[in-house]
């Protein structure tokens, strides 16, 4: 076999661009363009740092990012499921952090007030979400319940004509920077149904924590959320959801973001491995022309390959509604699983220069470490996989 | 105000090119980009307009259906109002015959200013805006690095050697934009959603009186530049100097 003059590029490879609408295709371009002009070049930073730049939340606004799938009388882009998971994907390419920035905001925060919120709630909140003037996030998981979130222990009492709020939320993404929580809390008395509440900074008794020493996710704020005796109006309550199903409900929405998102990174990972491998030379020739190279990047294209039709697949079912639970479930674990394996073997890949933040996949690694416990775990997905296949609860 | 703005498809810089077999154009899987000039120039229409209520911009591409899909991403879903496509063969027209394209066009459109990308980086002939002022008998200001209307006239920066022109220009006027006027922004996630709806008119150049018309310049042969030959080693500066002298003639 000849050598090829250039190498295969990934996308011609997955073949996917003449799958593409116009539309999808330009919004992935004016993704990247924006992530390779403005977040690309601080992102090592950031990392270091443990931050998020503030800056990014206007600029990603502007761009129509943050509740880029909502409808437009909400001030939002309106556009496909397939465009918003492809955006997802570019900023992915740069970091997981950013991206989860915009999943929490567009996917958790503001679909959970879309889809469970009155109409003036709506009004109320989306226009100024989409603008970045609200930063929102969404609190579910607590100290003691993770993956079994049924099981949470903040609760809210009726008190008059508004709502009294307890509890602590743990591992919030935004938490610290955030003008509005999302709450999630079991009804004390009456029905014992899980609640959402959109509480608003400043609101007495209620208080964000940075939780410090990540080793994953540094360009992106977790922390915790915790509500003491917090009273809130009803109006404040998200009148649509009544119990469990809710907050899964959102879940299950960003978790496609998520599956798209990470692509990205493992997209990045391969290139950065492919390029290290043509460049560096051992034993006198290219790594890549060795065959346990060729394999390993083989192994990554193909597995980029395969989670980028799945995705494809995911948006265009979402785009008609028909996208179910137990499929988000398939594709999550999935293209996270085939994430962070690229990952790996591209830290490998690149020696000693892999432990090195600068070249980017030992980054990329310990994001996707996060990506792979967050939104349900992968043994979460499996388990819900595996009951769908059988029948059986084995939670 | 009326503004008409240019925008050109280029080939990729980034893109390897191959000559076409007839020795007279290129091919290959080429990607093609929006000229950056072309983008100062929507940029500059796009800043005009906000600054001056009731502005009117309008961009005007040359091409195919491919030209078409550049002016709704590169120019309308930034902002710019409308779109006029002129179908013509790109490998067919030079720079003198796009200046007639635009000056018919302008005939139709009566804008106030036409403001163009200073050159396309393919070809970089730098000819359109000239031969337009010319045809049109307007004024001009070339390679703007500032736009400003200040009442009935238009102030213009340009950079020259060792410093800046201020000049000011008489409306209808004609401006190319250069690198330095701004920095173009991103096509909002919005503004590519709405890009579709807005008004994208096509024009034949029958339509323009221009059926018949024919480039002045036609394009003989295009080469590549030759691959570059390996180095050689020389033991010492004298021998570099002698080579330098002798064989580069370069001192
Ligand atoms: C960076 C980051 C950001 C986050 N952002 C948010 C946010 O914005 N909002 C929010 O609400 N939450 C957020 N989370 C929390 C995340 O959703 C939880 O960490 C996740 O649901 C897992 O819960 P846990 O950490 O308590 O692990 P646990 O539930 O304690 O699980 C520990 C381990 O046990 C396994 N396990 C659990 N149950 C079973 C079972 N039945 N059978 C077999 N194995 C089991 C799990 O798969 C896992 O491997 C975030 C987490 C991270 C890391």
């Amino acid at each position: 076999m000849s050598t090829p003059a250039l190498p295969l590029e990934l996308d011609a490879l997955i073949g996917w661009s003449d799958q593409l609408t116009e539309e999808e295709r330009e919004v992935r371009a004016t993704t990247r363009r924006w992530v390779d002009g403005h977040a690309q070049p601080h992102i090592v930073d950031d990392f270091e740092a443990g931050t998020f730049r503030r800056s990014h939340v206007k600029e990603l606004a502007q761009l129509g990012l943050l509740g880029a799938p909502l409808p437009a009388e909400y001030g939002c882009a309106a556009v496909s499921n397939v465009a918003y998971g492809l955006a997802c994907l570019e900023l992915e390419r740069c970091d997981s952090g950013l991206r989860s920035f915009v999943s929490v905001q567009t996917s958790l925060a503001m679909y959970a007030i879309w889809r469970f919120g009155s109409e003036e709630q709506r009004r109320r909140w989306l226009p100024k979400m989409a603008t970045g003037d609200v930063v929102g996030c969404f609190g579910l998981t607590e100290p003691d319940h993770g993956s079994n979130p049924a099981g949470m222990a903040a609760r809210c009492r009726r008190d008059g004509d508004g709502w009294v709020l307890g509890g602590t939320k743990m591992w919030i993404t935004n938490a610290q920077i955030a003008d509005v929580a999302v709450f999630w809390a079991r009804e004390s008395g009456g029905d014992g149904r899980i609640l959402g509440f959109v509480v608003e900074r400043g609101t007495a008794g209620f208080s964000a924590a940075d939780i410090p020493h990540k080793l994953s996710m540094r360009a992106s704020h977790t922390g915790s959320l915790h509500c003491d005796e917090v009273r809130v109006p009803e109006a404040a309550r998200l009148p649509g959801a009544a119990g469990l199903v809710a907050p899964l409900a959102c879940l299950e929405n960003a978790r496609y973001g998520v599956a798209f998102g990470v692509l990205g990174a493992g997209m990045d990972c391969f290139e950065r491995a492919r390029t290290y491998s043509r460049d560096r030379r051992q034993f006198g020739v290219p790594l890549a022309a060795k065959q346990l190279v060729q394999a390993k990047l083989a192994d990554m294209a193909a597995d980029l390959v395969e989670g980028s039709l799945l995705a494809l697949h995911a948006g265009r079912l979402k785009d008609k509604g028909q996208l179910s639970s137990v499929q988000v479930s398939v594709l999550k674990r999935q293209n996270c699983r085939k994430a962070l394996r690229i990952a790996r073997e591209a830290r490998g890949l690149l020696g000693a220069n892999g432990i090195v933040v600068d070249y980017g996949v030992v980054r990329h690694m310990v994001n996707l470490e996060s990506t792979y416990t967050y939104e349900g775990t992968d043994e979460v997905h499996t388990l819900a996989i595996g009951r769908a296949l059988t029948g059986e609860n084995a939670f | 105000m009326k503004i008409l703005v240019s925008a050109k498809r280029v080939s990729d810089p980034n893109a390897r090119l191959h000559v076409a077999a007839d020795g007279r154009w290129v091919e290959g899987d080429v990607e093609y980009i929006l000229n950056p000039f072309c983008e100062n120039a929507i940029e500059g229409a796009l800043q005009l307009a906000e600054a001056h209520e009731g502005t009117e911009t309008v961009v005007v591409g040359i091409g195919d259906e491919d030209t078409a899909r550049f002016l709704r991403q590169g120019a309308l879903a930034r902002g710019i109002d409308r779109a006029l496509l002129v179908n013509a063969d790109e490998a067919a027209i030079d720079s003198d015959l796009i200046a007639r394209i635009y000056a018919a066009v302008v005939a139709k459109e009566e804008p106030d200013i036409v403001l163009l990308g200073k050159q396309a980086v393919d070809c970089d002939s730098n000819q359109v805006a000239q031969l337009l002022a010319e045809y049109l008998g307007w004024p001009q200001a070339t390679f703007a690095s500032k736009i400003e209307v200040v009442g009935s006239e238009v102030r213009v920066t340009r950079e020259v050697d060792g410093g800046l022109e201020v000049l000011g220009l008489t409306l209808p006027c004609v401006i190319s934009a250069d690198l330095r006027l701004n920095e173009p922004r991103y096509a909002s996630l919005t503004g590519i959603m709405k890009a579709k709806k807005k008004p994208l008119d096509e024009l034949e150049l029958d339509d323009l009186g221009l059926g018949a018309a024919t480039p002045k310049v036609r394009v003989v042969a295009m080469s590549t530049p030759p691959g570059r030959v390996a180095g050689v080693m020389v033991k010492d500066v004298d021998e570099l100097i002698l080579k330098l002298r002798t064989e580069a003639r370069a001192i």
